[in-house]
Order: C-alpha cells, then sequence, then structure tokens
C-alpha cells in the first residue's frame, strides 16, 4: 500500500461517523471602509506610510519627473524596468537603464540600484501593494534583489479598500507577491528594524489619472 | 560540538525532562524570563490593538473556524483535489506519512539536483521531522535563513517560541552568538560588530546574501495551500522567504496534510486574521503565492511533500482534532502565563506553549515523560483560546488529555487525584472547610514555604501566603 493510500485511508478511518461539519459562514464584511475613492486612496496613504513606505502622489504630468528625482537623491547608478513599464515613467531619468534580461543572474542582479515596476493593485486598509507578475512588474525576483523600490500604483482604477476585494479580482494562477512596507524584522528584542533581504526602501507612487 | 554539525540540535532532544523539571529550570534563569516577559507583553498588547481595528473580528475567526472544520471533516477529498490542481500546475505531489518517509523524500529530491546544500524557509514541520539533521547525515547543508532562526542555528540552540523563535536571546547574546559562528559558517560578522539590531540585522543580511545568491534548491512549508487552485502561500516578513521562494532552481515545499483549505477565496479569512493575531501588524511585509512553477519566473521544478506524521491520529480524536485548526499564529503563547515563566524550551517540543500542550502530545502520543506531562502544562486560565484566532477550545482538548494520561496511571498522576478528591470533598463539607480556613490563619507563622511532597509544582514557585482572617470570618464582620 502506497503512502497516499495509507493516510488516505487513515483519515477516512478517522472522520467516519463525525457529523457533518457546518457550512462555511460568510458573514464577514466585505470591506471594513465606506465607498468613497478618495477616502479610500487616502487611507492607502496612511497605512502605506504607517508601515515605512515611503508615499508620494503624482500625476501624469509628473510622475516622470518624480521618478527621477527619486532616483536622483537614492544616489542610483543604474536602474531596472520590466520590458512593460510605460515609457514615460523613466522618460526622464538619468541613470543608466538595466535591461530586464530573463538570462541574467541573480549576483548582476545584486548590482542593480534601484527597480521601477507598477503593480496588480493595491489594498487601502492593510498598505499593500499586489505583484502579480504582470507586464509592467517584471518577474518576482527583480523587485527582492535590488536595495530600492518604487512601484506606481494608477488609482482609481487599482486600489481596493479590503483584502476580499482584492481577492475576487487577482488571478491565483499567477504568481503572486504581496508587499506591505519595505523588509523588515523585529526577531531580536522585538525592535523593528526596516530591510533585512528584500529591499530596504520602498517607495510608492499613487499616480491619479 | 564540532565545526562540521550542520544541523539543529536533535528537537526533541534525547529523553527531555518532563515539563515541570524543564519549567523549574527555566523560571530560575532570570535573563530568559526577562526577555520572555517583554517579548510577550509586546506582542499581546499590539495584538489587541490590531485586532481591534476589524469590527467583524468574531464573524472571522467563526469563519475560519468552519472553513477549518469543515476541510477536515472532508480532508480526503480535498487533498485529492489539491495533488490534482498541484499535479495539473506542474509540481509533483509526494505523500510521507512519518517523518522518516518524508526526511528521505527531500533528501532523494536534493541530491537528484547533485547539490549539497539548500536554503531554507522558516517552518514548522521541517522541524517537527528533524529535517537539517537528516540531510547532515546524508551531507546536505541545510542553511536557515530566517533572522532568528539564523540566531538558533549558529548557537547550537533549540527555537522557544513560533513566531520569533530566538525570543529567548537578548541583544547581547546575538551579538556574541554572530561574532563567534559565522564565520564556520560562512561570511564572518563584521569587525566591531554592536548590538543594536540593525546592525545585527544588516550581518545577517551580508552573510546569507552569498548563499541565496548561489543557491539552487529551496525548501519551505506553507501557511495554506488551496485546494481548488493548487496555490501554495507562504507569510513572512524579511525577504528571505522570497529569496528562498524565487531565486532556486528547484523548490521542495513541505506541509502538513491540515494546512489545505478548499478554495481561493476562503484565504481572504486568513490573510485577515493570520497577520494581525501573530505579528500584531494590519498585513506581514511579504506573502508569496504560487500556483505550480510558472514558466520564466522562480524555481522551475517544484515539488510538494504531503506530510501525516500524527496528524491523523489527532484527526480521529474527537475532542482534539479541533488543535489541527491551527494556523500557527502563536497568539495563545504571548497570552499564556505558564508560557510567559517557562518558556519555550520547557515543552521539548517545536510547538510550545498551550497549542504545544495540545498538539504535540496528540502527534507523537502519550507514552514519554514529556509528552504526558504536556496537557498538565497549564493553568486553565482560558486566556488563550479567547485570542485563537480559529477558536480551538485548548482548556477543553487540555482536560480531555489529563483524563486520557490520567487513565495511564502513574505517581505524579495519583498524587494529583488524591489532592483533587481532598479539596472536593472539603468543599462540599462548608463546617470543615470554615474551620480548616481557621486553623490555617491562625498558624500562618508556622506555614512552610512549600509542602511536602507534591514537589513538581512547588518547586519553581513559592505558596501564597494565607490571608489573616478567613475570607469567611471578613466577610461576617464587614458584610453582615
Amino acid at each position: 500500500m502506497s503512502s497516499r493510500d495509507r493516510i488516505l485511508a487513515r483519515v477516512r478511518a478517522a472522520v467516519a461517523g463525525a457529523p457533518a461539519a457546518p457550512t462555511p459562514s460568510r458573514d464577514y464584511l466585505a470591506s471594513h471602509t465606506p465607498n468613497d475613492p478618495a477616502a479610500v486612496l487616502d487611507l492607502l496613504h496612511e497605512n502605506l506610510a504607517d508601515y515605512r513606505a515611503i508615499v508620494h502622489r503624482a500625476d501624469p504630468a509628473g510622475v516622470g519627473p518624480l521618478v527621477a528625482r527619486l532616483l536622483a537623491a537614492h544616489g542610483s547608478a543604474n536602474v531596472l524596468a520590466p520590458t512593460g513599464l510605460p515609457p514615460q515613467w523613466l522618460a526622464s531619468a538619468t541613470p543608466v537603464r538595466v535591461p530586464d534580461n530573463p538570462q541574467s543572474t541573480a549576483a548582476e542582479l545584486d548590482g542593480v540600484a534601484s527597480v521601477v515596476t507598477g503593480c496588480a493593485l493595491a489594498i487601502a486598509e492593510t498598505g499593500t501593494i499586489v505583484l502579480d507578475g504582470g507586464p509592467a512588474q517584471g518577474r518576482r525576483r527583480i523587485t527582492l534583489v535590488p536595495d530600492h523600490h518604487i512601484c506606481v500604483v494608477r488609482a482609481p482604477e487599482q486600489v481596493v479598500a479590503s483584502v476580499p476585494q482584492a481577492m475576487s479580482r487577482l488571478d491565483p494562477t499567477r504568481p503572486l507577491t504581496w508587499i506591505s512596507g519595505p523588509s523588515a524584522t523585529s526577531d531580536i528584542e522585538l525592535d523593528r528594524v526596516e530591510g533585512v533581504h528584500g529591499p530596504r526602501t520602498l517607495e510608492v507612487i499613487l499616480l491619479s489619472e | 560540538m564540532s565545526g562540521t554539525f550542520v544541523g539543529m540540535p536533535a528537537f526533541p532532544p534525547p529523553d527531555p525532562p518532563a515539563f515541570p523539571r524543564a519549567a523549574r529550570d527555566a523560571v530560575r534563569d532570570t535573563t530568559l524570563r526577562e526577555n520572555l516577559r517583554h517579548a510577550t507583553h509586546t506582542i499581546r498588547d499590539k495584538r489587541a490593538k490590531a485586532v481591534a481595528e476589524l469590527a467583524d473580528w468574531q464573524q472571522l475567526r467563526e469563519a475560519g473556524k468552519r472553513i477549518k472544520d469543515h476541510t477536515l471533516r472532508h480532508l480526503d477529498q480535498y487533498l485529492v483535489q489539491l495533488e490534482e490542481s498541484v499535479t495539473t500546475a506542474g509540481g509533483t505531489v509526494h505523500w510521507a506519512a512519518d517523518a522518516d518517509e518524508a526526511n528521505r523524500i527531500v533528501a532523494d529530491l536534493i541530491r537528484a539536483t547533485g547539490e549539497t546544500e539548500v536554503v531554507k524557509v522558516k517552518s514548522m514541520a521541517t522541524q517537527e521531522i528533524g529535517l537539517n539533521e537528516a540531510l547532515a547525515a546524508e551531507g546536505i547543508r541545510a542553511y536557515e535563513t530566517d533572522l532568528a532562526e539564523l540566531i538558533v542555528q549558529l548557537g547550537d540552540d533549540r527555537p522557544s517560541h513560533i513566531l520569533v523563535p530566538a525570543i529567548h536571546r537578548n541583544r547581547v547574546e546575538i551579538r556574541d552568538i554572530f561574532l563567534d559562528r559565522m564565520g564556520s559558517w560562512g561570511r564572518p560578522a563584521p569587525d566591531g560588530l554592536t548590538d543594536t539590531p540593525a546592525d545585527l540585522a544588516e550581518a545577517a543580511r551580508l552573510h546569507l546574501r552569498e548563499k541565496f545568491l548561489r543557491a539552487k534548491v529551496g525548501v519551505s512549508g506553507a501557511n495554506f495551500m488551496v485546494a481548488d487552485t493548487g496555490t501554495l502561500v507562504v507569510f513572512e516578513s524579511e525577504g528571505n522567504g522570497r529569496m528562498c521562494l524565487t531565486l532556486p532552481e528547484t523548490l521542495i515545499s513541505v506541509v502538513g496534510i491540515e494546512k489545505v483549505i478548499p478554495t481561493w477565496q476562503d484565504l481572504e479569512v486568513f490573510l485577515q486574521t493570520l497577520p494581525r493575531s501573530s505579528t500584531a501588524e494590519r498585513m506581514n511585509p511579504y506573502t508569496s503565492m504560487w500556483t505550480g512553477p510558472a514558466d520564466g519566473d522562480g524555481p522551475q521544478d517544484f515539488h510538494l511533500v504531503l506530510l501525516d506524521n500524527g496528524r491523523t491520529d489527532a484527526l480521529a480524536d474527537e475532542v482534539g482534532r479541533q488543535a489541527l485548526r491551527c494556523i500557527r499564529c502563536s497568539a495563545c503563547l504571548n497570552v499564556c502565563p505558564v508560557y510567559e515563566r517557562a518558556g519555550g524550551h520547557a515543552y521539548g517540543s517545536v510547538y510550545p506553549g498551550p497549542i504545544g500542550a495540545i498538539l504535540t502530545p496528540q502527534l507523537r502520543g502519550t507514552t514519554s515523560e514529556i509528552d504526558a506531562s504536556l496537557p498538565y502544562a497549564s493553568s486553565l486560565c482560558g486566556a488563550c483560546y479567547e485570542v485563537c484566532p480559529v477558536a480551538i477550545d485548548i482548556p477543553e482538548v487540555l482536560v480531555h488529555l489529563r483524563e486520557k494520561v490520567a487513565g495511564q496511571g502513574g505517581p505524579g498522576h495519583r498524587l494529583e487525584k488524591a489532592a483533587m478528591k481532598a479539596a472536593g470533598w472539603a468543599m462540599d463539607h462548608p463546617r470543615v472547610m470554615a474551620a480548616g480556613e481557621r486553623a490555617a490563619a491562625r498558624t500562618r507563622a508556622l506555614h512552610p514555604k512549600r509542602p511536602p511532597g507534591a514537589t513538581a509544582w512547588t518547586d519553581s514557585r513559592d505558596l501564597p501566603a494565607f490571608p489573616e482572617k478567613p475570607f469567611r470570618d471578613w466577610w461576617k464582620k464587614n458584610r453582615s
């Protein structure tokens, strides 16, 4: 008998005769926030900042110059962007542009100072951005290895209030990364330290179109 | 300890002392108690605030409980569905009846890659089966990459908390471990390393980055597995998890069979309750979700090892099976007055605290001294049940397991039964009770600090002093 069959047989024997389980309830709230896009965006801003992301606001004309300014302020010699990033977001940036090459090694990626991406959506109540590997986001590793991540969120269409609202819009077959603030640890006497292995600086641009 | 040791000490250590003896030693360690008290109180206060932000907390708790109960009732069906989904997504599913089989599967998979080192995401399941030691015996080095697990591994130590395994260590101890041991595991700690947490985290970053960048195989557990999509989910904070789940070519995940949930939508409940219950955050910094190997993004070879290792025994226990609802948030540890004083090591189990006291004896049985003592490692105050995000009635299971253990006999339990019987008789006879109280009050000066005989309990505790006046007398005088 294979272990598969043995485990399944043990499970069946263990629950044989157990009463029917209650059906899962869904009477929790779909959202904890009033349906007002401006208020939801403000809440996203507040919660991102509360977990130490640096939050900026921009309009379509201002996003390119803002990205350029942030890269300069960070002193980045080079910047990586996925192929599907809207060109105008990086139009004013001066650092050397590193192509997102599928063949590049993790060690090469380690030499990249900053990465600029879009996102799949952002969740206001938790201060979370979600990446799903779409054209403006690229593979998971490009937002992981470089130390500085600039992420652009298009408001209002990419902003949801709550986790349940996010789940119904995400595609589970894509590799998903949920990011709430920069890398952090509280393992030493519960003192929170930002930045261990992931990017130590996360900047989020809320782009109102 | 030789320089070639690459695992953590065997867990449980050979012949671990029963809980009362281990706890007695632990409560005498004042540094440990100080570290623990600070940590548990900080997290429990923050957790209460994070939970209070959600007006529907009780509904979420009930939903989580029901999702888990429903899954457990139909576990065979959901495991088969999960297997199909993961396989369809391009992964390979393995089944392991016990720790030995799981370790053998993982070692064989690693050997097939030709690699001799792996990077690991913090995982309770792999600790439970002693994977690091098993791999070491096969000549494979397993590097723990969570900061706290790194501290534990470098220090030849054992984890003492589910969420913050090095909670028993303070910053000075951690600096000393880094200075002393990092060099024999890879990049040494920087000269002049201070004991500030930021400096220590930086040292860990440098030490581990060289391992991440060359790693070809990653090993993880998972917080959840979604049956209808085949999605696995890992919650973390530091990015070490993302590194292990993204950079290697091969990913092997070892996951307990109770971690399956039926649908993608069910995740929305736990995405709200787990972070707030464990780290007291609205959301932990990083959550990774993957459904099979994604084309060109992350590991291209994915293996899921489904682990039983005693879980079906727990499932067969009508009262005890609710322990399998556990989502490993550790909220019950942080509110437990016994854990706070005894520390995690006293439980002799990778699952410490109240949940460990009910989970471990079910997974391992109650034949050993330590496992038979675990159901008594509680004051039954009920705080653990109040904070549990999936409403596990831990006190109910503790009492149930005590009955089982008491049925086995043994000297400690006979003593306890005799004491409870005497107390019950006195309480049923009010005049005896009143006379006893008055006698006790008048003879206060003569009372020993500890009663004779019951040393297991009182070696690590002082008896409360008797009041000057029995309560009944005080009541009569002041209220009548």
